[in-house]
């Protein structure tokens, strides 16, 4: 039959189907479909299972990149990021000799030139990282002293949760002011609040005047893409001077029994650029300097905004091949409703003719075929749903994995699986529609 | 006299079959008249249910006018043609066919859903013929829990449901033994009584002879057409 016959009859046939009808129709379906239980049910577990999966692994899938999203974004989309890298070939080099210094990262003269000569750039923020113990009377934990400037809150949207950050004259005056993470805390001050005592870090004693808020976790670009349940490193904040006054630039540390030198003026540079699209401009233009500046790699330049996009990009592949695995498994599905409901009208090729003679028009033949298809592929559709919905809070609770449902993707299963009711149910309600009465009538 | 219900002008039916032509029938002309009970014979093959289903609205004459209540429906489209069989026209078939999903009360109704009737009004109704036909007491049964018999009486009630303009019936005794065929040929010798048109095609003589006419057809032909 052509197409537009099809099409016409459709809409001549939704036209005129009143609710009552609707009603009554699908009673009978019911009822037919209950009969043959069992089967019914063999003929939905491919939609069953095609939704729930897709549901169940848009909601893993939407979890994780929320995740690493979070920390992306946590490190700021306007900023560029310029850390230290000891270079890979002076670190065997190192380990032969005791008395060699080993010079690498980023420098003030890179943050100088960088603030200066390239367009675009708002603020650099410029941090020293020294690894030490620090302690309130016997009380020790093992900390990341970050000495760095008065803007690094607002560049890093890292507020302080009590208390305050330091300010311009604490750095003029290199005072001996520090702001904890909120993290220590408990460990160096389980009964107390922290703020206005001290805490000792070598000889030196540092006023803790802050508490940072708490981070779930840490925002620094390595762990955005590296295991999650790493624990927040300790940290605390001290001004970028008070630090350069107290170390100097030449780092010791002792390693396995031999001591190591390291000058490294900063660990970690961050470039906060003034607009959006000029990100990717700016991030060329600090290559460029960079390679100038260093003959070896001995840093590493993470822009946050790049990483999202490539996290976006990851995520929308990772929709296509779901999407993809959704409607092929949907296709099997109504593949299988239509090769029940061709069985089913074969069956009850003497039923439909009983209607026919009986007054039953062809639309009225066809709606009862289409709504039994599409209650079947949506009774698959609601038990795929429920359970899509059930798998990802089993998932998070035993394997701890954060999962998201979005609205949309139990909705858009529920609707599509609808829709594979009626493209599959059309051929076979048609077919029972068509059939000749008289025929119909005599078969056995 | 009464007006004619049926008016068959010249009908012929032909089927093709690949290369053959089958003439099934051959130009047939008649009338029946409202409250008619008409017979039709003849031997196996002369045409009979190919006459039955043209005159149940279930094929169309290949050529020739077919008239039913003065409507001329030998050229109407099928949904017409399916409105007025639920309307106007009643079967009764020698194999009963009821659907046996549904119970005796739901084959009763049938004809009626498809007229759009409101549902308290269906039930009404299928239970009044289903009390007529003497099956009040088994209206949530399936077919296969009745006898034969029985089957055939919901049949009956169905065929009654929509007050129909005709009765037609293939053989309604065909497939019962003798006191059940007795059974439903009372009811349709009380249903000529209360005035009903009815059209029944059987092989049986004994059953024949009850109706009022008899039409013999052979090869498509009206051998005769008398009055008992
Ligand atoms: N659909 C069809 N296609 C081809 N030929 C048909 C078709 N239906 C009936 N015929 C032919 O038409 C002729 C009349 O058939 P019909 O069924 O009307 O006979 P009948 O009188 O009812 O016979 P019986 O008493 O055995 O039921 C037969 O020769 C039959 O082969
Ligand atoms: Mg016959």
């Amino acid at each position: 039959m052509s197409e537009t016959k099809v099409q016409s009859g459709l809409r001549k046939f939704l036209h005129e189907l009143t609710l009552a009808q609707l009603q009554r129709a699908m009673r009978l379906g019911f009822r037919s479909l209950w009969q043959h239980r069992l089967r019914s049910l063999l003929t939905v577990l491919g939609i069953v299972f095609g939704v729930c999966s897709v549901i169940a692994m848009l909601a893993i899938g939407e979890g994780a990149s929320y995740e690493a999203q979070e920390q992306i974004k946590s490190l700021g989309s306007q900023n560029i990021i310029i850390r230290s890298v000891k270079p890979p070939d002076d670190q065997k080099a190192s380990q032969g000799s005791q008395s060699y210094v080993l010079q690498y990262g980023v420098t003030y003269t890179d943050a100088d030139q960088i603030q200066a000569t390239i367009p675009g750039v708002m603020v650099t923020l410029p941090v020293r990282d020294i690894h030490d113990y620090v302690w309130n009377i016997s009380r020790r934990v093992d900390c990341d002293i970050v000495g760095t400037v008065p803007w690094y809150t607002s560049m890093r949207n890292y507020r302080v949760a009590r208390g305050r950050f330091f300010t311009e004259n604490d750095m003029a005056a290199r005072s001996s002011v520090c702001v904890l993470g909120a993290e220590m805390v408990p460990s160096l001050f389980p009964l107390e609040s922290p703020l206005g005592k001290h805490v000792r870090v070598g000889g030196d004693y540092y006023q803790v005047i802050g508490v940072m808020e708490t981070r779930g976790h840490d925002a620094t670009p390595a762990d955005a893409t590296a295991s999650k349940d790493k624990p927040a490193a300790f940290r605390m904040f001290v001004p970028l001077e008070t630090i350069k006054m107290r170390y100097g630039e030449i780092l010791m540390r002792r390693r396995s029994g031999s001591f190591e030198a390291e000058r490294v003026q900063l660990h970690e540079l961050t470039v906060k650029v003034d607009s959006l699209d000029k990100v990717t401009t700016v991030a060329e233009a600090i290559k460029t300097v960079m390679e100038h500046n260093h003959k070896k790699k001995d840093y590493q330049i993470d822009v946050p905004l790049e990483m999202l996009r490539r996290a976006e990009r990851t995520k929308q592949i990772f929709n296509i091949v779901l999407g993809s695995i959704a409607a092929i498994s949907l296709l099997v599905g109504g593949i299988g409703i239509m090769n029940i409901m061709l069985a089913s009208v074969t069956e009850r090729t003497r039923e439909i003719g009983i209607r026919r003679a009986l007054g039953a028009r062809r639309r009225d033949i066809v709606t009862q075929f289409l709504i039994e298809t599409v209650m079947l592929s949506g009774i698959g559709g609601i038990m795929g749903v429920l359970l899509g919905v059930t798998i990802p809070f089993v998932v998070s609770h035993f394997a701890g994995m954060r999962t998201i449902i979005t609205l949309w993707s139990p909705l858009l299963a529920f609707t599509i699986s609808g829709l594979v009711g009626v493209v599959f149910g059309i051929y076979p309600a048609i077919r029972a529609a068509n059939m000749d009465p008289v025929e119909a009538l005599r078969h056995e | 006299m009464a007006s004619s219900i049926v008016q068959f002008d010249n009908v012929r039916k032909t089927y093709q079959m690949g290369p053959v032509t089958v003439e099934a029938l051959r130009g047939v002309s008649f009338d029946i008249k409202a409250g008619e009970y008409v017979s039709i014979m003849g031997p196996s093959g002369c045409g009979k249910s190919t006459l039955l289903n043209l005159l149940g609205c279930l094929d169309r004459p290949s050529t020739g006018r077919y008239l039913l209540g003065g409507e001329d429906v030998s050229g109407m489209d099928d949904d017409s043609l399916s409105a007025i069989r639920g309307a106007r026209l009643g079967f009764i078939f020698q194999s009963y066919n009821l659907i046996q999903q549904l119970t005796v009360i739901e084959n009763i109704e049938i004809p009626l859903y498809y007229q759009d009737r409101p549902e308290a009004e269906c039930r009404e109704i299928a239970h009044r013929l289903a009390a007529r036909v003497g099956l009040d007491h088994r209206l949530a049964h399936k077919p296969f829990e009745l006898s034969g018999g029985q089957q055939q009486r919901v049949a009956i009630a169905r065929a009654l449901v929509n007050d129909p303009l005709v009765i037609l019936a293939d053989e309604p005794t065909g497939n019962l033994d003798s006191s059940s065929g007795v059974d439903i040929m009372k009811i349709f010798d009380e249903l000529h009584a209360q005035g009903k048109t009815l059209i029944l095609v059987t092989h049986d003589p004994g059953v024949g002879k009850r109706a009022q006419r008899t039409i013999r057809l052979r090869d498509g032909h009206i051998e005769s057409d008398v009055r008992n």
